[in-house]
């Protein structure tokens, strides 16, 4: 079972009282875009076996978006943080390296 | 006028634990930035209570004020001065950036009462109940098996829990059969200290 801590509320979620929200930090290309850049933002998404960034809502509680950084095999959180990020926050990439030394997400690692 | 009745009219069982639907109470919920000092003076004002931190549930003799969200709070009150003390937060908040609204007919209040009402809630919601983490004066927005609800301890037997009026039978209903007769888990009971 999947547990994280809403950055707004402090609550310890499970699983259950939460809604996936799938992969975070997508820049957004709309209307004016090239085809390549529309195509990237519509349908490229990450699969990746082991370290993970994604979007969650609280959705059985304080109701707001946030999100996680955590390891699709192992299942370890590595911390999560609030919405209002285009990217991860310095210190969760560093407990991050310290644990999965080596570790790429798209454009980090 | 038609007479105003709450979602199950008062009903009550009693199996394990005490439960009652304890009749109208007054909800008032009030959105906007709560670090803006008129937000925080209209809601300690219409719920006498003080300010509550986060998670938090503050009660006053008419009413209580409980912590919603970053940016929700909700004022318990009488259910007959709602409007009134309504009309005054209106007033109050003029032109800021906030909104408060009677939401008294849109929801069901129950009360859990007993020995084992740790033991019966945690059958229900995904929430460490321990004694000493889960505590009188903390609020939780939770899940009461399929549905939304949030949850308080009056003191350390009594619980108080609010969903959605067009839910009440629902909670009703599975709160019935968490205390059952012949269904208790002795869990909480099993971790007092002695």
């Amino acid at each position: 079972m999947l547990t994280l801590q809403c950055p707004y509320c402090g609550v310890q979620a499970d699983e259950t009282e939460l809604s996936a929200g799938g992969e975070a930090h997508i820049e957004r290309h709309g209307p004016g875009s090239s085809d390549e850049a529309f195509e990237e933002y519509l349908f490229a998404r990450e699969n990746p076996f082991g370290v993970h960034f994604e979007r969650w809502r609280h959705s059985y509680g304080c109701g707001k978006w946030f999100h996680a950084a955590r390891n699709t095999v192992t299942l370890e959180v590595y911390g999560t943080y609030p919405a209002q990020t285009t990217e991860p926050p310095a210190d969760i990439r560093k407990r991050i390296s310290g644990v999965a030394p080596g570790w790429t997400w798209r454009f980090l690692g | 006028m038609s007479e105003t009745i709450s979602a199950l009219n008062n009903a009550g069982y009693s199996g394990l634990v005490r439960i009652d639907e304890t009749g109208l109470q007054g909800m008032i919920t009030l959105r906007g930035d709560l670090s803006l000092t008129t937000v925080k003076k209209v809601a300690t004002t219409a719920s006498g209570a003080t300010f509550p931190g986060q998670r938090q549930i503050t009660v006053s003799d008419t009413g209580a004020l409980a912590w919603m969200s970053p940016d929700e709070l909700l004022i318990l009150c009488p259910y007959e001065e709602v409007s009134d003390r309504l009309a005054k937060m209106t007033k109050t908040l003029g032109n800021t950036n906030a909104l408060a609204v009677d939401v008294s007919d849109a929801r069901a209040i129950f009360a859990i009462s007993g020995e084992d009402a740790r033991d019966v809630m945690a059958k229900l919601c995904p929430v460490d109940l321990h004694p000493e983490v889960f505590k009188p004066g903390e609020i939780r927005r939770t899940r009461l098996a399929q549905i939304a609800a949030a949850i308080w301890m009056e003191d350390d037997d009594n619980f108080r829990l609010i969903c959605f009026r067009s839910v009440a039978q629902y909670a009703y209903d599975v709160l019935k059969v968490a205390a059952a007769a012949g269904s208790a888990a002795g869990f909480h009971a099993a971790q007092d200290p002695v």
